[in-house]
């Protein structure tokens, strides 16, 4: 893989432990303006560590997370941030979470607002105007003074997204967001994630939709047991796999669908 | 009987400073044990297990004392050991303490039973420290305890009826002094009764509001 020039994210050497099992291995890759990275793999291959650590959601044991060159977590110097400035950090990277994680006590409007207004401290009638725009565009303009509780689960997802894209972000995180969602609903996540890709958002997906990494990413990374063992286009990946895990991978998927088509 | 009334009609003024005292004392003790409480939670949930241990053992030791003992033990058997209150600090400070063990408890329970994920939302979205707490943590736990700490509100209202036993001149010692003085026992107390009843429903109104407010949201 050819080094970026500028990369929006660049992952150097990130390796994560839990106790002595090593869930991440030295992972490298590197994300540029307005590419859909999809990472793929089997259950327990680490995708959701290696997301939650771009983040520092997750504290990586070693190795480095820059976002357009500026380094997250730890300074140059090897230093930990203070969580003041880590937060700073934060706010430019999205996150959308496989349970949504939206906030309980907040309707679909204040969620979408409650970030900027309260953390980028940016003026409120620009938000309001913005999250309003968001909604619309999610489909969701009619929801927006419900609370979570009342809305179904795609609905829910994509508040997430545009409670995510509300912070105006460079990067945009999704952790498996339609592994809980019913199979009826999944659509209309995948939808709001499809247009994102095309309108160029720069996005890291981790994701068990294998038809939509086949469609919409730019590049997918292939996780198993904590190392990343291939990276491609996914043209090259899902036709041509090089590695023998890729290949049992992509089978056991292809059987899956077999199976559910039924 | 109608008579009986009419002489405690005409003892209003001590009921309603009774009654004034009682609503003084719990809402004071409620106060001040919420705060306390919430200190000690953390405190109960710390990693270090010295520290969770003593936390833990206050409240299962206070929890497990009747508040009427408690009471006798603060106002009259610390003296004994050299600490000297007058009726009124050793009351409030009875119900302080004994009722820090139940909302510790309480928030304990609540935080404990919170989903994480929306905390974590919090912090990936650049909430952190105070901020994080106060505009995502604390909304949730107002929510999830409020209805509980509404009621141990009223469990407080009702135990602050013992510190009468120590002299408190509160409702029910304000009910008790006039049934002894003008023997109406029935009319003074079905009345104090009454009014603790009054007291709750109010507690109870806003309870009904926040519940309301949590509903909405589940």
């Amino acid at each position: 893989m050819n080094a970026l020039p500028h990369p929006v994210l660049n992952v150097v050497g990130v390796s994560k432990s839990f106790g002595a099992v090593e869930v991440l291995s030295d992972i490298s890759f590197q994300v540029g303006k307005g590419e859909t990275v999809c990472v793929l793999g089997p259950s327990g291959s680490g995708k959701s560590t290696l997301l939650r650590c771009i983040n520092w959601l997750e504290k990586p044991d070693a190795g480095h997370v820059y976002l357009n060159g500026e380094p997250v977590g730890v300074t140059s110097a090897g230093v930990v941030m203070n969580d003041r400035r880590l937060s700073q950090i934060r706010t430019r990277i999205g996150m959308v979470f496989q349970h949504f994680a939206l906030w309980p006590h907040l309707t679909v409007l204040q969620n979408l607002i409650e970030a900027p207004l309260q953390v980028q401290r940016r003026p409120r009638a620009e938000i309001h105007e913005e999250a309003l725009a968001l909604l619309a565009k999610v489909g969701l303009h009619d929801k927006r003074d419900a609370f979570p509780a009342r809305l179904s689960g795609g609905q829910k997802q994509r508040v997430g997204i545009a409670r995510a894209l509300a912070m105006r972000p460079d990067l945009l995180l999704f952790d498996e967001p339609t592994s809980a969602l019913d199979p009826e609903l999944v659509g209309e996540v995948l939808v709001v994630m499809r247009d994102l890709a095309h309108e160029g958002m720069t996005m890291v997906i981790v994701t068990h939709e294998m038809t939509f990494a086949r469609e919409a990413a730019t590049r997918v990374l292939f996780l198993d047991r904590g190392r990343m063992v291939e990276t491609g286009t996914p043209d090259q990946f899902f036709s041509r796999p090089a590695t023998e895990r890729a290949r049992q991978f992509l089978q056991r998927y292809a059987a899956e669908a077999v199976t559910a088509q039924r | 009987m109608i008579h009986d009334f009419g002489i405690v009609w005409d003892q209003r003024g001590l009921l309603m400073s009774g009654l004034a005292n009682t609503a003084l004392l719990s809402v004071i003790a409620a106060v001040v044990s919420l705060l306390l409480g919430s200190a000690l939670t953390p405190a109960m949930m710390s990693r270090r297990r010295a520290v969770a241990g003593a936390a833990r053992a206050f409240v299962d030791a206070m929890r497990c004392i009747p508040f009427l003992l408690f009471a006798y033990i603060v106002y009259y058997g610390l003296p004994s050991l050299g600490i000297n209150f007058d009726n009124w600090s050793a009351g409030l400070a009875a119900l302080m303490l004994y009722n820090t063990a139940y909302m510790a408890e309480i928030l304990r329970g609540a935080w404990a039973a919170m989903p994480r994920e929306p905390i974590e939302a919090g912090t990936a979205f650049g909430f952190s420290g105070v901020r994080l707490f106060r505009r995502i943590v604390l909304p949730g736990l107002v929510l999830s305890a409020g209805p509980v700490v509404g009621n141990q509100l009223i469990q407080i209202i009702k135990d602050s009826a013992f510190l009468t036993i120590i002299a408190l001149p509160e409702l029910t010692h304000a009910a008790s002094s006039i049934q002894s003085r003008y023997y109406v026992p029935f009319a003074a107390f079905i009345t104090a009764v009454a009014l603790y009843w009054g007291l709750c429903l109010v507690v109870e109104g806003g309870v009904n509001v926040l519940r309301r407010l949590a509903d909405a949201r589940r």
